[in-house]
């Protein structure tokens, strides 16, 4: 007897939708053996990161908190998802879009609030396109592997952001300390409920809005699905896709750039060093788990933030590093393909060969 | 000056020569595998528990090729039998491989092993500037050596070696002609990053014989795009991998005479100068014959009309 | 003579498509079978169950009287039946010699390249075939890289060979050199499959044919009780072939003047080499030659999916050339492409969508920066009903459409803005009769509005019958134009394989 493998006609819907709820379950069911290899019980863990995450006004404040610059960096990889682009670099556009809006929250000298915030927005969602936008050059230009070029330039990122810090952009007054100064509350979103819940998440959830309309309803919209669907089909239809991939790119990067204004004016109110935790990374799995939907994003990054709150609570009672959710993020990514397989794919038992 | 130097750039560069070949197998056999960064980590990481619990440095060498090659059998799965993307499938081992020795790893962070020791090679170690940088280093560095002619010989000269190359090439072809492209492609996945995992526990073994979390810092990312350079051929992995062991080496040595310049600031130089490379190659490969296995990133669906 | 096959009742569906409904048929030992029927009829995918690369969804395969069942490739080779893809199975990369070693059996891991290297050899040799083992395949031409296919399977001395379509990528001189090398292993014993819908080729080789149509096979002849219209009749059936008064008041107006191109492809090698076309207004030109003579890169650059490197294309006093002044010129060029999934769709997307590709920035189909859903679901229903695209239910995407109501969609789409310049490459490839016919009447009616076309095919027959003048290339440059009217098949074929007019050379 043989195993053949056969396409299905038509996948289901119900395997389409129950396949990635699917693949989250098997992957905590998975997980919950490494927690118990690390002498922790699952069920106990499990339980813990729902209460930290959800069980409170302060843990859902917490939680959003997370989600927000989650969804930001989750909104410009799936956007370069939708090209077949892969921007594995918002990690380094969060750091560098951070940077922009500091210099601007700093050194600019503006003193009205909102002229302060756009100044602030704009510099960031420059410098994350900019940043991106030199591997959608690259690519463009040379076709040169912009998954190489985008997660090389993290760590280019990451340490000019602490050059920065430990150098030029140093507090004087912040006794040696790897920070730059305090905003002052001009540069700062407000925040609500005595929490450290702020506006960043309305834009967030805005953006998420503006993406939706302008994949699903524009012109340019349309040519990036297209490009997305068949490059060629798209070129042979007189698509410049040269210029398309750049774009696309630079848009990705600012997006996500915008996550590190975000996160500066919202949440740190000064440049420092670790100012993203990994978000950049994360924003893959949300990009893929979301299945290219600007909506599917918002909510794709608030059970992240769950997971992130719950991994930040598991490390204070459990001396856990913060990494171990990474090792989940990977346990539900490669579930999620696996699960993939069998939507597509059905498996037929048959009669082995019978030589003559 | 220069015999350090070059001594300095072999120590460096072997981490990511190790890396590079491995990555050069899973490409050869057409499979992209970017879990490259999160495979040395396993690979340091098991390289160090193996050697420190058994005090054997051949048992922790081992462990890490044994650890990498169960955790590239996952990429090779998913990507060879289950067909998924092997972009996504690269990351998740990534970042897999990060989280789970950041798990694992907890424990074994400030212990410490006696690492590999440099073996002078009589005669050959006493030949000037390149008698320290190749004839008197340690074992890991001597097999190094021997697996890139290893690897070029398989490849080149075995009947197996043209399986695999043409899987990656043209997998329909070593199909019909009775080879079984999934075979071929889940050894070449699995041994390769066993190649990696080796990488990953020359850093814990012998560069810093230590755990550091994230001790790879890039290098898996490094040797991905050094795979282009290469042209994916090992003799030419071996020239990338040195070219950057070369820049590292410098680099350390410029911080070391304290310099004025930020090493925050220095230590971009290897990313700097792997984008750099990358255009580059991306270039010469575009202009003339592209070395490029045909079959690569593509899943093979024997049915699966075009 | 003993049957060495046997198929009985073979059934293969894909996914949205019957590929072969129920098929039976034998083979002797020492007979050159025929497989005819029309493109679309399921020669290939029956051949690919054969081999063991698809499986059949029931129906059985016997070889020597025992029955087999294939999962894989190796099964069949291990019962010794080999075959010549249409497409080749070939790595371009790699040398001959490790093309054909790939395919030996038992060939130890160690080996000894000498060793091999002679046996291979002789057999080249012995079949009088001018290879060098150590070129790499990219560099061969597509008749040589067919040796190369035909040795691979000599060398693992398969008794039962499968040739689809072998003569397509042949000039007529080339095929004649094939077909004596095939009746000379029939007397070696060995049993061939012929692929084809040539009818000329097919009488002169076959010992027996089998017809296939629509999946089925109909009917297995004996030489002797067939001939040319006889086989045209089964193969086609009852459907009519229309003819049409052929428009031949094409104007003198020059539309597209290609001078001196050359164009170059991944490798480095010239795809066309200082090539020159004159294309008039209303006419149809054909382009005769063999396939991989540099055709596709002519469509290529016509339609922008490839830039020059060096020569000029003029359309009327405008140099287009250059690739911005292209793109805004492209828009106006249709193009019906060869690989109809791989670049004429975007699949994932439904009919609707593509159906307004070209087009979606005209002011039709936007308000302002946003799609006008209505309007360009409008047009959808207009063309889906116009065309008789069978569609599915709104927004199925279009890759679970047959390729015949693809091949609609994209003709829908690339005549609806009424083009002065329509590039056709093979655009009844894998048709029914039915659609061939209409895209043939489509083609034509075009000429009424004054539209050009390039058309490009294989089928000589479709050549002589569309064409106002055909073109005929040879290795990436313009052999010569022939007036169909007055030409014969002896002469395109003469200039297929690079004979220039009148014997000069």
């Amino acid at each position: 007897m043989k195993l053949v493998i056969e396409r299905r006609e038509i996948s289901s819907a119900l395997l389409r939708f129950s396949a990635p709820v699917a693949s989250i379950g098997v992957a905590l069911f998975v997980a919950g053996f490494l927690l118990l290899a690390s002498g922790v019980s699952p069920l106990a863990a499990y339980k813990e990161i729902l209460i930290e995450a959800l069980g409170s006004l302060y843990g859902l404040s917490e939680t959003l908190v997370k989600t927000t610059p989650l969804i930001f960096a989750g909104l410009g990889v799936s956007l370069a998802f939708r090209m077949q682009i892969w921007n594995i670099g918002a990690e380094g556009q969060i750091y560098v879009g951070a940077m922009g809006a500091t210099w601007v929250a700093l050194f600019s000298g503006i003193q009205n609030h909102w002229l302060m915030m756009t100044a602030m927005f704009f510099a960031a969602f420059f410098c994350g396109g900019l940043w991106a936008g030199v591997a959608g050059f690259l690519r463009a230009r040379w076709q040169v592997n912009e998954v190489i070029v985008t997660l090389l330039m993290n760590y280019i990122a990451i340490l000019w952001v602490d050059y920065l810090i430990y150098g030029p952009w140093k507090d004087p007054k912040g006794f040696n300390f790897p920070l730059t100064a305090q905003f002052s509350d001009t540069a700062r979103f407000a925040e609500y409920f005595d929490t450290r819940f702020h506006s960043g998440f309305f834009l967030a959830v805005f953006c998420a809005l503006l993406l939706y309309l302008f994949i699903e309803r524009t012109v340019w919209g349309y040519e990036i699905k297209v490009i997305g669907s068949n490059p060629k089909a798209a070129q042979y239809a007189g698509m410049n896709t040269g210029m398309a991939i750049f774009f696309v790119l630079f848009l990705s990067g600012a997006i996500a750039g915008v996550a590190g204004f975000s996160e500066v004016a919202g949440l740190q109110h000064r440049l420092q060093h670790g100012i993203s935790p990994g978000y950049g990374y994360t924003a893959i799995i949300i990009a893929w788990l979301a299945k290219r939907s600007a909506i599917g994003v918002v909510i794709v990054s608030f059970l992240m933030g769950v997971l992130l709150v719950g991994g930040d609570s598991l490390q204070l009672l459990w001396q856990l590093p913060v990494a171990f959710v990474y090792a989940f993020q990977g346990l539900i990514l490669f579930f999620l393909l696996a699960s993939d397989f069998f939507i597509i794919y059905r498996v037929k038992l048959v009669k082995g060969v019978v030589n003559g | 000056m220069v015999e350090i130097l070059l001594d300095a750039t072999v120590r460096a560069g072997t981490p990511i020569l190790f890396a590079t070949l491995g990555a050069i197998i899973n490409e050869r056999a057409g499979i992209i595998n970017l879990g490259i960064e999160g495979l040395m980590l396993i690979g340091a990481l098991a390289g160090f528990a193996g050697t420190y619990l058994s005090g054997s440095l051949l048992v922790g060498v081992l462990l890490a090729f044994g650890a990498s090659f169960l955790a590239g059998s996952i990429h090779a799965l998913i990507t060879v039998q289950l067909r998924g993307n092997q972009i996504v499938s690269g990351l998740a081992l990534t970042m897999f491989g990060v989280g789970i020795t950041a798990l694992f790893g907890k424990g074994m962070v400030g212990l410490t092993i006696v690492g590999f020791k440099r073996i002078a090679i009589p005669g050959l170690s006493e030949l000037p500037i390149i008698g320290r940088a190749f004839f008197n280093q340690n074992l890991l560095i001597y097999f190094s050596f021997l697996l890139v002619f290893l690897i070029w010989f398989f490849f080149y000269r075995t009947r197996w070696g043209l399986g695999v190359r043409s899987v990656g090439e043209n997998p329909a072809a070593a199909d019909t002609c009775g080879f079984s492209v999934s075979t071929y492609r889940f050894l070449a996945v699995t041994i390769g990053s066993g190649l990696v995992g080796i990488g990953g526990a020359y850093l814990s073994l012998a560069s810093t014989p230590m755990w550091i979390e994230n001790m790879s810092a890039g290098r898996g990312w490094i040797a991905v795009a050094l795979v282009i350079f290469a042209g994916w051929s090992s003799p030419r992995a071996m020239l990338g991998a040195y070219l950057f062991g070369g820049i590292t080496a410098m680099q350390l040595r410029f911080q070391a005479m304290g310099t004025t310049i930020s090493a925050h600031v220095l230590q971009m130089l290897p990313y700097f100068f792997t984008i750099l490379v990358l255009v580059i190659s991306t270039q010469r490969m575009q202009k003339g014959a592209s070395q490029q296995p045909e079959g690569l990133g593509l899943p093979y669906d024997r049915e699966d009309r075009k | 003579m003993s049957d060495i096959l046997k198929i009985k009742n073979i059934r293969k569906t894909f996914p949205g498509v019957v590929a072969l409904d129920d098929v039976s048929f034998s083979v002797a030992r020492g007979e050159i079978h025929t497989l005819l029927g029309e493109n679309g009829a399921g020669k290939s995918t029956l051949m690919n169950v054969l081999t063991g690369l698809y499986h059949p969804d029931r129906g059985e395969i016997s070889i020597d009287g025992n029955p087999v069942h294939f999962t894989s490739p190796r099964d069949s080779l291990s019962c010794g039946i080999g075959m010549v893809h249409q497409h080749f199975m070939l790595v371009p990369a790699h040398s001959v010699f490790e093309n054909i070693l790939l395919a030996l059996d038992n060939v130890p891991n160690f080996f000894s390249r000498k060793i091999y290297k002679e046996k291979i050899q002789k057999l080249i040799d012995e079949f009088d075939v001018d290879l060098d083992l150590e070129t790499p395949v990219w560099k061969l031409s597509i008749g040589a890289q067919q040796w190369i296919e035909l040795i691979k399977l000599l060398m693992r001395d398969c008794q039962l060979l499968i040739l689809d379509e072998p003569t397509a990528v042949l000039t007529p001189q080339e095929a004649e050199r094939l077909f004596s090398v095939l009746r000379r292993l029939k007397e070696q014993g060995k049993s061939i499959i012929f692929i084809s819908h040539k009818m000329r080729e097919v009488i002169e080789i076959s010992d027996r044919v089998t017809i296939l149509k629509k999946g089925c096979s109909l009917e297995t002849l004996n030489r002797g009780d067939f001939d040319e219209s006889k086989l045209a009749s089964l193969m086609i059936g009852k459907d009519k072939i229309p003819q049409w008064q052929k428009n031949l008041q094409m104007s003198d107006e020059i539309v597209l003047d290609i001078q001196n191109l050359s164009v170059r492809n991944d490798r480095g090698l010239a795809d066309l080499d200082d090539f020159n076309l004159l294309l008039k207004k209303g006419e149809i030109l054909g382009i005769a030659g063999v396939a991989g003579n540099g055709q596709k890169a002519l469509a290529e650059v016509l339609t922008g999916l490839k830039n020059t490197s060096q020569g000029r294309i003029m359309a009327g006093e405008k140099d287009i050339t250059n690739s911005n002044a292209r793109y805004s010129y492209i828009a106006g060029i249709a193009h019906i492409p060869e690989d109809r999934k791989t670049i004429g769709i975007a699949p994932d997307m439904s009919v609707d969508e593509n159906l307004i590709m070209k087009s979606f920035k005209s002011g039709l189909f936007r308000n302002w920066i946003f799609q006008d859903k209505k309007a360009i679901r409008r047009n959808a229903a207009e063309k889906i009903e116009q065309f008789a695209i069978k569609s599915g239910p709104d927004g199925t995407p279009v890759r679970y459409l047959s390729g015949g109501n693809i091949q609609k969609v994209i003709i829908a789409r690339e005549l609806s803005e009424h083009p002065a310049v329509l590039v056709a490459l093979y655009p009844t490839r894998g048709l029914d009769i039915g659609s061939a016919e209409y895209v043939h009447k489509v083609i034509a009616d075009g000429v009424d509005r004054g539209m050009s076309t390039i058309l490009i095919a294989e089928d000589l027959d479709e050549l002589l019958k569309l064409s106002d003048r055909i073109a005929v290339m040879f290795r990436g440059k313009l052999i010569g134009y022939v007036d169909p009217r007055k030409t014969t098949r002896e002469e395109i074929g003469l200039m297929m394989g690079g004979e220039t007019p009148g014997g000069a050379e």
